[in-house]
């Protein structure tokens, strides 16, 4: 007799338990999700981080980690530890080797999304993925003083427009109690979905941060700070005396190693210079851990939801030896019976993987914003792949493997009982 | 019976079986059922019943001895093959839960086929002719019309499981149906009434029909009668149950 038959007689009696075997898939099948789960969450995290900055050569900040400094200038994630001085920023803006550079201020927020004050350099040179640049949806870039460009999730999830006027915070907290309402930004322009930090930011010129901290340089509001009105600041000279941090594009990528060098050493003040990819690299290698003893854990949950396959189809050999016993009265040979008992486990393993992965991408679609929302991390492009199909076909396996232990007992036992039916 | 000198359809010769390395259970001289016939064995339970039918249908492999069925020398094949000679040529009904819970009713008697090309092939290759003929089986054994529309078979009574299982045994014209105590969980009025449709199956389709039972007054609805206790040289009382 061919496999044919067994196969379906393993179906039909897979069903006739349904109960149990509803379990087990689903025990299989959460499993599975966690497994599969953890390795798309790592692998959505890294994509979503390589494909948040791309043509930067080098990023520069106060001297502290240098993960730290990434986290905080590209991922707004973390705040900076100390500024950069806007002489410092010059002088290395000025350097022959510096093509471009973008710099960046960061410290308040609107309703929980960090504003940013850049110049026009960051929509010229900013760019992300596969090197592609900002573009505006809507309006236009920033020009005044209290111009203001959204990212496009802030526009979408606050139900911004263009001209509405947003108050700014003092610090990053979602609630403030020191505001910036009296001289409140206008609405300008929205950019184009990113997939990145930058649809989460809502981007002003460095003049108007200037322009909301006149009277708050020693952090809290002084009473000079609302006597000078919003057309009164534009009069002023808005020049800043330093910034969080500054992005560099090189002439030639040659020389990063050598600019990177000199900007640490540089004597006039403690800066850091890091390449994105090498902070990344090193991001991942500390994370790298935790991924492992969390695939590990993952691991051994796979194997307990097998353990608890092998366990129900061990515990349901007795009750089925008459059924055994039918089958060999009827021709069927000892090996049917041990294909018949290893093709129940490796059904109850193709089904409970595969809702696995099912349930994987279905959570994801469903988490994926939330969790972008929740704490910056963008994951990137989930296509199940074949990494999703080899899990599965590893977890079958696995069943087979382990489900040769009940299949050779039922095998022994119809043997042994050949056409004895045993109650 | 003397002109009707037909060929034997089991015929053992000098047979020893003995599970592992124990005492004999059986020891049978000679035992011979000829084709056509419709024999009952009768044995107490303990007697070798089972191990004897164990070794015709091929489950069991006897010491010693030849055992021949449908003239073909079991101790010669290979477990393989006398499980797929079982298969091609036995049909056996049990005491009780003949039935596959998870099989339909129907599914239940064409089995067989599934298993057996052989008996699959005398009833046509399409699936509609084995879904008529196991109908047809079912509507022959008397189960009721309402039996035939359960879905589910552990919803029939025992002596209409037996019926269906009856139907298993006989779907695709076996030389050989072998039933071992059948009637035991029927009531007196149904054992008779199986007993005689069953009979009139075997003789339709030209079935030997070996039957089993420790019950010595169903002895008188069949053409022969033989006592294993008194072919079997092994003594009752030396035997493991």
């Amino acid at each position: 007799m061919s496999l044919g038959p067994i196969l379906t007689l393993a179906r039909k009696s897979l069903f006739n338990r349904r109960f149990t075997a509803l379990l087990t898939v689903l025990a299989i099948a959460l499993s599975v999700t966690l497994f599969i789960g953890v390795d798309k969450i790592r692998n959505g995290a890294r994509e979503g981080f390589d494909r948040t900055i791309s043509g930067t050569d080098l990023i520069v900040g106060a001297r502290s980690g240098s993960i730290n400094l990434l986290l905080y200038s590209v991922f707004r994630i973390g705040n900076a530890t100390n500024n950069v001085s806007w002489e410092s920023y010059e002088r290395w803006a000025a350097h022959e080797n510096v093509a471009w550079t973008i710099p960046i201020s960061l410290g308040d927020s609107h309703r929980g999304y960090r504003v940013m004050g850049t110049t026009q350099a960051y929509f010229d040179h900013y760019l992300y993925g596969d090197k592609k640049p900002l573009e505006l949806s809507q309006g236009k870039r920033f020009e005044d003083v209290f111009d203001a460009v959204l990212g496009a999730d802030v526009a979408r999830e606050l139900g911004y427009e263009l001209e509405r006027e947003i108050s700014v915070a003092h610090g990053i907290g979602a609630t403030s109690f020191a505001n910036h309402d009296d001289k409140p930004f206008t609405v300008v322009g929205i950019l184009k979905k990113t997939g990145t930090p930058v649809d989460r930011t809502i981007h002003v010129s460095l003049k108007g941060i200037e322009a909301i901290h006149i009277g708050w340089e020693s952090g809290t509001a002084s009473p000079l700070a609302r006597m000078v009105t919003a057309d009164q600041v534009r009069d002023m000279p808005l020049k800043p005396k330093a910034i969080t941090a500054f992005l560099v594009g090189l002439e030639s990528r040659i020389a990063v190693l050598r600019l990177q060098r000199d900007i640490n050493e540089y004597r006039e003040e403690p800066l850091l210079a890091i390449i994105p990819g090498v902070a990344l690299s090193q991001l991942w290698s500390v994370v790298g851990i935790a991924e492992t003893a969390l695939t590990a854990i993952a691991g051994f949950v796979v194997f307990t939801g097998l353990l608890g396959m092998l366990t129900t189809i061990m515990t349901s050999l007795n009750e089925r030896r008459r059924e055994m016993a039918i089958l060999r009265s009827l021709g069927a040979r000892p090996w049917h019976i041990f294909a018949l008992l290893l093709s129940e486990g490796a059904l109850l393993a193709l089904i409970g993987s595969m809702v696995g992965v099912v349930l994987v991408y279905g959570g994801l679609a469903v988490a994926g914003p939330i969790i972008g929302a929740q704490s910056g991390i963008f994951l990137g492009a989930l296509a199940p792949g074949f990494y999703d199909v080899a899990v599965i076909g590893v977890i079958v396996v696995a069943s087979v493997v382990l489900g040769c232990i009940p299949a050779f007992r039922a095998y022994r036992n119809s043997l042994a009982d050949g056409l004895t039916i045993r109650v | 019976m003397a002109e009707d000198q037909t060929h034997p359809v089991i015929e053992i010769t000098d047979l020893s079986f003995a599970w592992r390395s124990q005492q004999p259970v059986l020891d049978i001289e000679r035992f011979a059922v000829q084709a056509g016939e419709r024999l009952f064995l009768h044995g107490p339970s303990g007697s070798g019943k089972s191990t004897l039918l164990g070794v015709l249908a091929g489950v069991l492999m006897a010491n010693r001895g030849t055992i021949t069925v449908l003239g073909q020398d079991l101790r010669r094949l290979s477990a393989a093959r006398r499980d797929q000679f079982r298969s091609e040529h036995i049909g056996i009904i049990f005491q009780m839960f003949n039935l596959l819970p998870y099989l339909s009713l129907v599914d239940n008697v064409t089995l067989p086929c599934r298993f057996s090309k052989h008996r699959r092939a005398r009833l046509g290759t399409d699936s509609a002719a084995l879904d008529q003929e196991a109908k047809r089986l079912l509507e022959r054994l008397r189960l009721p019309e309402e039996a035939l529309s359960r879905r589910d078979v552990t919803e029939l009574s025992v002596g209409q499981q037996q019926r269906v299982a009856a139907a298993r045994a006989l779907i695709g014209s076996p030389e050989l149906v072998i039933a071992d105590e059948p009637t035991s969980s029927l009531d007196a009025d149904a054992r008779g009434s199986f007993i005689d449709l069953l009979s009139e199956e075997c003789a339709k389709a030209k079935t030997t029909l070996l039957f089993v039972s420790h019950d010595l007054s169903l002895a008188e609805r069949f053409g022969r009668t033989v006592d294993l206790m008194e072919i079997n040289r092994v003594p009752l009382d030396r035997k493991v149950a």
